[in-house]
């Protein structure tokens, strides 16, 4: 049987995209880390007492410091010589990273520190009963962006996280998802190769809060990826290197909103067309933006356009 | 000015969570405007409010964390509306700056204190009265602020409403100490048709930042009404004009930031008595372990025990004169925490005070109580 770092046991619930993300995390960044790890999901299912699932060093710091203590323990294995002993993995979801504790990451990026900071994300507050977050998607339902008689649900896009790491002059980024576990983890093995601050995001669905079918998270994050709603890439100093691209033609974005009750409203209410048509110009931007299409499949498209 | 409007609930019973009723009685009072982050056992006062809020044209914003929670909430007063936030002691201790800012600012505002078991971020859904110093002195210098204990979901509805008026009055953060208990606790509230409301005082001209007197409460313009307004959280002149090497100008405004609150004490201080006529032992409790402490005695009276309750409905500023008027030969204070409150019960009495606690994060009952009572 394969050894895990991140062992079973925990109590995240059935189908936690997290919780996977996780373990491809500390199996692919192996026994020599330690990591941090903000208030949330992560922190409550995996750290007690006696279903801990980590089999590495472990911090929960608070909600929003997982990079600022990461980078108080990188500084000071440096200062008394022990760098070579541990890589330092500093994590959160995308409520601690991308809203409360942005800050601290935008310090750790400036520093330079030699971290690799991975957020888990499952797109709202899922430990305080879904509240929406910086990373929470347009039009979904959350406890604190409603959808009603005037609103659609979440009336803000996604953060640019990359993009803001980016801006630091992060030397590794990537986006990953639970979808494509081996990417996870060649990403994760190829950050921990480049000296300095990673950031790597990874798409994890959270049935509760998404109002899935928790026996179809594989599903609804690889439905995330194909639609082009969540686009995987590598940014190696600023520059995209690397994109999984999608098979063509791109599904519409409404195959994956339709699995999930947090978009529910925009198939039952009238004029939610309108609502999946803008989703859909954001999938399809990101296409654009990223090159998302297959080569063979863009082949298609530039003979179409011919005719 | 106490004018009544109209409450855009219907009146009626309700049967309500604290939290519910704290956002009800919240836009009852007049608020229209709530920031606020994520944190049990608080959240659902601002779910409520997302949707609530909009519904009678106000705003809800979520922000990106408590410290900006606060100062939006401090911006949205000082461009004229009636604000709050909520949360629970980790989200309080990262407010404290900025609450330090609102009192020496002297910005109205409203913030809810769901307490929980700490330190830290310690048990997030468990009871506590953890918080009881930390409104008191966790920002820095000295200062006073008004913190409300209620007891039941129709006090956290009518305190609430308080909370509004007295921030109003006195210029200053008022707390609602709420906890995870009552929070989620469900019973009848009852909504009434109208509300009464302290308006902001306005007078044209007048310094916003002082007053004439050593312990008046300034009127107070907001941006847009050609008043010149300067706000600076340094120390500052009666005209809000930053001043800090003048060691009158600081001692003047400390001494009526305080003054201010304390010498209006018998106005604030709400204290509710039971029993108390010639009670030898009396109980001095506040929140829900007053119910407990009611029950118990009532039990303890009925075994002959001449026992009195005094709750504290207003636990700062500090109720010191109805805690010295008790005539009993012993005080018992029992607390959700290892002995917060009863120190200040310790310092203005002579009377013997016994602590009665409980740190596991459970509620405390009326056994733990009586057992105190019953020891001689």
């Amino acid at each position: 049987m394969e050894k895990h770092l991140f062992l079973a046991g925990h109590t995240a619930c059935y189908g936690c995209g997290e919780a996977l993300g996780a373990r491809l995390v500390v199996d692919a960044a192996g026994p020599n880390i330690i990591t941090t790890d903000a208030t949330g999901c992560l922190e409550v299912f995996s750290s007690r007492w006696p279903q801990s699932a980590w089999a590495v060093p472990f911090i929960h710091s608070l909600f929003e410091n997982s990079a600022a203590v990461a980078s108080g323990v990188e500084a000071a294995l440096k200062a008394l010589g022990r760098q070579g002993e541990a890589k330092v993995i500093a994590q959160g979801g995308d409520g601690g990273t991308a809203d409360i504790g942005l800050q601290c990451l935008s310090g750790m990026f400036e520093r330079g520190h030699d971290i690799l900071y991975v957020c888990y994300d499952n797109e709202a507050y899922m430990n305080t009963g879904v509240q929406r977050s910086g990373l929470t998607p347009y039009d979904s339902d959350t406890r604190t962006s409603p959808f009603g008689k005037v609103s659609w649900g979440n009336r803000y896009l996604k953060k640019d996280m990359p993009a803001i790491a980016a801006a630091h002059g992060v030397p590794y980024i990537a986006t990953a998802s639970v979808a494509y576990p081996k990417d996870v983890q060649a990403k994760v093995k190829k950050a921990l190769s480049i000296t300095g601050p990673k950031y790597i995001q990874v798409h994890v669905p959270c049935p509760l809060g998404w109002k899935s079918d928790p026996a179809l998270t594989i599903k609804v994050a690889k439905l995330a990826v194909e639609t082009g709603l969540y686009p995987i890439f590598e940014m190696e100093n600023g520059v995209v290197t690397k994109v999984r691209k999608i098979p063509r033609p791109a599904k519409p974005v409404g195959e994956y909103l339709k699995l999930q009750g947090r978009f529910a409203h925009l198939f039952k209410k009238g004029g939610g067309e309108g609502e999946v048509k803008k989703i859909q110009q954001i999938a399809d931007e990101n296409i654009k933006k990223y090159g998302l299409l297959s080569e063979a499949a863009e082949k298609v498209a530039v003979e179409a356009e011919k005719e | 000015m106490s004018p009544k409007i109209k409450n855009p609930l219907p009146p009626g019973n309700y049967f309500f969570e604290g939290n519910q009723a704290c956002a009800e009685a919240a836009i009852a009072a007049g608020c229209r405007f709530f920031a606020g982050y994520p944190i049990s056992p608080s959240s659902e006062i601002m779910e409520r409010l997302s949707w609530r809020l909009p519904e009678v044209g106000g705003v809800f914003i979520q922000m990106e964390d408590e410290i900006a929670s606060i100062s939006a909430v401090i911006g949205a007063v000082w461009a004229g509306a009636r604000a709050m936030t909520a949360t629970s002691g980790p989200g309080l201790s990262l407010m404290l700056e900025n609450i330090g800012y609102a009192i020496i600012t002297e910005t109205p505002c409203v913030i809810v204190d769901v307490q929980r078991a700490g330190p830290s971020t310690g048990q997030a859904t468990r009871p506590y009265d953890g918080d009881i110093m930390q409104v008191k002195w966790g920002s820095s210098g000295d200062y006073q602020v008004i913190a409300l204990a209620p007891w039941s979901v129709q006090e956290v509805y009518d305190l609430t409403i308080r909370a509004f008026n007295l921030a109003e009055l006195y210029r200053v953060p008022v707390f609602v100490m709420s906890d995870a208990a009552l929070a989620h606790l469900r019973e009848d509230c009852r909504i009434p048709e109208g509300v009464d409301i302290v308006g902001r005082t306005k007078a044209k001209g007048v310094p916003h930042f002082g007053t004439e007197g050593p312990v008046g409460v300034p009127p107070m313009a907001s941006f847009g009404e050609e008043e010149g307004l300067i706000i600076t959280g340094s120390t500052h002149d009666k005209s809000g004009y930053r001043k800090t090497q003048d060691p009158n100008i600081q001692k003047d405004l400390v001494d009526r930031l305080n003054e201010k609150v304390l010498s209006n004490a018998k106005e604030i201080i709400q204290t509710e008595e039971h029993f108390l006529k010639g009670a030898e032992i009396v109980v001095v409790a506040y929140g829900l372990v007053a119910r407990a402490a009611l029950a118990a005695v009532k039990e303890a009276r009925l075994g002959g025990i001449n026992v009195g309750l005094l709750r504290l409905k207003t636990l700062w500023p500090f109720p010191k004169e109805e805690i010295r008027a008790l005539r009993a030969r012993r005080i018992i204070v029992p607390e959700l925490n290892r002995g917060q409150l009863v120190r200040e019960v310790e310092r203005v009495t002579k009377v013997e005070v016994v602590y009665v606690n409980r740190v596991d994060g459970e509620v405390m009952g009326p056994g733990e109580i009586l057992e105190a009572i019953k020891k001689q």
